[in-house]
């Protein structure tokens, strides 16, 4: 009927503009004011190749990398999502146990929690600064390099989100790591 | 202090931007009788679009259906396009075929504007079926609300012939979603989220591990889901994934975008019945409670995550499980709240893993619906609470009842009522059926009576067309699709529905002159008045529900 074929209508200009006309416009904009973060803000290393992105977090696992917060999805970056475990659920503490191990942690030494929690999304790509200077000690003993050297790349890196909004200053593990690799081949080729 | 300072810039200053909006909406909406040139042209182009059919006035019969004539031409459209994703183009990771009771769920989910996803983008979805299908829905179920709104409040201001549905529908989607969402989607964009129609990107880690990075056209898909209070992320944990949410300009964009157009419907409202200090009233009783849910969220989310209280573990930011870091702590509750409060359903951190009296605030705005609530179907929502408001106050002062100038009598009463009592029928009733059966005791990630919330969670979700969930729970199973699709429908459709009969028989009965009998409904004792009728009878409803969920895992867990 008539109704039928006028909403038809409505619909198919809709989806033209709203959808074709729209999209286009954002897209054509992306691309040419900020491809680089429109893209994905993908990382390279100083040889060139892509070694992550600045907005997602990767694995490490090495003794000599600084270590990103836990990924209920194994840094997935096809496939995120967070644990979904009530801050109640003692299998939260089940899950630490052997990260609390790995990292150290003591009771005159507890670790921060944001190394102990899985993000939202599991690629959350930041430590707190505690969380970094945390491991700092661990990862200059495991390349050689003072402790000091490495604390002060960390304080570099180091940033506040949203100054007065949000809490401390935070730290962006694949940055932080490649800017370590960096320290070290400087330290190396001396 | 960082909590009062968020809080108030994104609330407050999404107050002062929801003003010049609400003229705006009213202009694009419901033109003055001679309009200027330009408005008259965009009307007249509308017309030429929708044919005949969408030129003719129409009463509240003609226009429900029409309203819901459109909304199925988009449920079958999008379900098509879901169907057939595996051949249709824009879909460089070959993604597959979806199943049939998910692609049921996922067009029932974004035609009700609700966004409720069994599924995760990323991961099972085309950039065809992001772009065609759901982002789409999110422009024209945004635009279907709106539109309901403005024939509503038409009618309360005593016009039987309540516009046009086709036409409204254009002047929604083209005068107001497409170029706010345009200038907002080019901030997201300059503001460092991805836009691409490339596929995912694999690279070599740093450890010589492969990574798949998914991307998309993001920018212009979140930009709409955030204003249209449709709330389906590009990504799965939606915007606590750092290429939906980059940063915290984004995310601050993101909640004043969940707001917006929710707060401006209300002085939309307003200007079309010709009370604007009545829309104050509500505005201030829906910010009220918004105000209180939100102060009470991220004080309940402040406390340290319990399950580390024996362990080494220095807790100084709160619960930071399924948060993100660079969006700050205040982030993850208030988001949570202001969410729910508008049936948007997105999510700035897991809420599953919130703590849970935090979780609990976020209930609650789904039991209400109605603290500025979803695009347009919030003050209709809020409009069932006015009108039982005005019907008991009426008994208790010996009168009878009347709103706007017309009497509301035995008629519009039922009608109120059967809406009003539909949507904790589907909550309670669903929520029952499935926690007692292995439809749902089976399903959950929780045990004890977090599990139990989780399951009135997704229920709740449901009814409020809200679509954030307590992710974990198992829901793309077949009971799960079916169950909450056909409650998405129905909790969509019969609050429009008979919110435009109730205002169809009140535009038909006569006028009364306000005298100083008449029951005042722009004070502040109305204002009181209908903040008690939505706790005494919109939430009073769930505190059993409340007490087996939320509030015995507080008293078991917490300490």
């Amino acid at each position: 009927m008539k109704l039928l074929l006028s909403s038809i209508r409505v619909a198919v200009a809709s989806s033209a503009i709203c959808v074709v006309g729209y999209g286009a416009l954002i897209l054509a904009i992306g691309q040419t004011l900020t491809p680089e973060t429109a893209n994905g803000s993908l990382l390279r290393s100083p040889d060139g190749e892509i070694v992550g992105s600045r907005q997602v977090a990767q694995s490490f696992s090495r003794v000599d990398y600084f270590w990103p917060r836990l990924s209920a999805v194994d840094y997935d970056g096809a496939g995120a999502g967070g644990s979904n475990l009530a801050p109640t659920n003692q299998a939260l503490a089940e899950r630490a146990a052997p990260v609390l191990r790995r990292l150290g942690a003591t009771a005159e030494h507890p670790v921060p929690a944001d190394l102990v929690t899985a993000s939202g999304s599991g690629l959350d790509p930041h430590t707190t600064l505690e969380g970094a200077l945390y491991q700092a000690s661990r990862v200059a003993e495991a390349r050689g390099l003072a402790a000091e050297a490495v604390r002060e790349i960390v304080a570099g890196e180091a940033f506040s989100s949203a100054g007065p909004f949000t809490e401390g200053r935070i730290v962006n593990v694949l940055e932080l790591n490649l800017a370590l690799d960096a320290l070290s081949a400087r330290e190396g080729a001396r | 202090m960082t909590a009062i300072l968020v809080i108030s810039v994104i609330i407050g200053g999404t107050i002062l931007l929801s003003w010049p909006l609400g003229r705006y909406l009213k202009w694009a909406m419901d033109p003055a009788a001679q309009p200027d040139g330009i408005r008259s042209r965009l009307d007249h182009i509308f017309g030429l679009i929708g044919g005949f059919a969408a030129r003719k006035p129409q009463n509240w019969k003609r226009y429900a259906l029409t309203l819901l004539l459109f909304n199925g031409v988009m449920f079958v459209v999008s379900f098509g396009i879901l169907a057939m994703q595996q051949h249709l183009p824009l879909n460089p990771d070959q993604k597959e075929a979806l199943e049939p009771s998910l692609v049921f769920n996922t067009a029932a989910s974004f035609t009700s504007n609700t966004n409720l996803q069994h599924y995760s983008g990323e991961v099972s979805l085309s950039y065809f079926s992001q772009l065609f299908a759901l982002m789409w829905l999110q422009f024209v179920s945004a635009a279907t609300g709106i539109a309901a709104l403005a024939a509503m409040a038409r009618g309360l201001s005593g016009r039987k012939e309540m516009g046009n549905f086709l036409l409204d529908v254009q002047r929604a989607a083209f005068l107001v979603l497409l170029p706010v969402a345009t200038a907002f989607a080019i901030a997201m964009v300059l503001g460092g989220m991805p836009m691409t129609l490339q596929g995912s990107v694999i690279v070599t880690t740093l450890e010589g591990v492969q990574q798949t990075i998914a991307r998309g056209p993001v920018a212009a898909f979140v930009t709409i889901k955030q204003l249209g209070t449709n709330g389906g992320g590009f990504f799965g944990p939606n915007s606590t994934h750092p290429l939906e949410n980059p940063t915290f300009f984004t995310n601050a964009l993101s909640m004043v975008l969940l707001i917006l157009i929710p707060m401006a419907c209300v002085w939309m409202y307003g200007r079309i019945v010709g009370n604007l200090r009545h829309a104050g009233v509500i505005f201030g009783v829906m910010l009220a409670l918004l105000l209180l849910k939100a102060g009470s969220a991220v004080y309940f989310e402040s406390a340290p995550t319990v399950a580390f209280s024996d362990l080494p573990v220095e807790q100084t930011l709160g619960n930071l499980e399924g948060k993100e870091l660079r969006l700050g702590t205040t982030t993850g509750p208030l988001w949570g709240v202001l969410t729910t409060s508008t049936s948007n359903g997105s999510v700035g951190a897991m809420q599953n893993s919130l703590n849970p009296l935090a979780g609990l605030c976020a209930l609650v705005g789904m039991w209400l619906n109605a603290t500025f609530g979803g695009v347009g179907v919030g003050m209709i929502n809020m409009f069932i609470f006015i009108v039982i408001a005005v019907f008991v106050a009426g008994l208790m002062v010996g009168r009878t009842p009347e709103y706007l100038g017309r009497k509301i009598e035995p008629r519009e009463m039922k009608l109120a009522v059967i809406c009003l009592i539909t949507h904790p029928l589907f909550i309670l009733g669903g929520a029952a059926l499935f926690a007692a059966t292995a439809w749902g005791a089976g399903t959950v990630r929780n045990d004890g009576p977090r599990g139990f919330t989780e399951i009135v969670y997704e229920f709740s979700s449901a009814a409020a067309n809200n679509g954030s969930g307590y992710e974990g729970l198992s829901d793309n199973t077949l009971p799960w699709n079916l169950a909450t699709g056909l409650v998405m429908l129905l909790g969509r459709f019969i609050p429009i529905v008979l919110p435009l009969a109730i205002a169809g028989s009140l535009a038909g009965k006569k006028g009364l002159a306000q005298t100083a009998g008449t029951l005042r409904t722009d004070g502040l004792t109305f204002g009181l008045m209908t903040f008690a009728t939505i706790i005494f009878i919109g939430a009073l409803t769930f505190l059993p529900t409340a007490m087996l969920g939320p509030v015995a895992e507080h008293l078991a867990y917490m300490r």
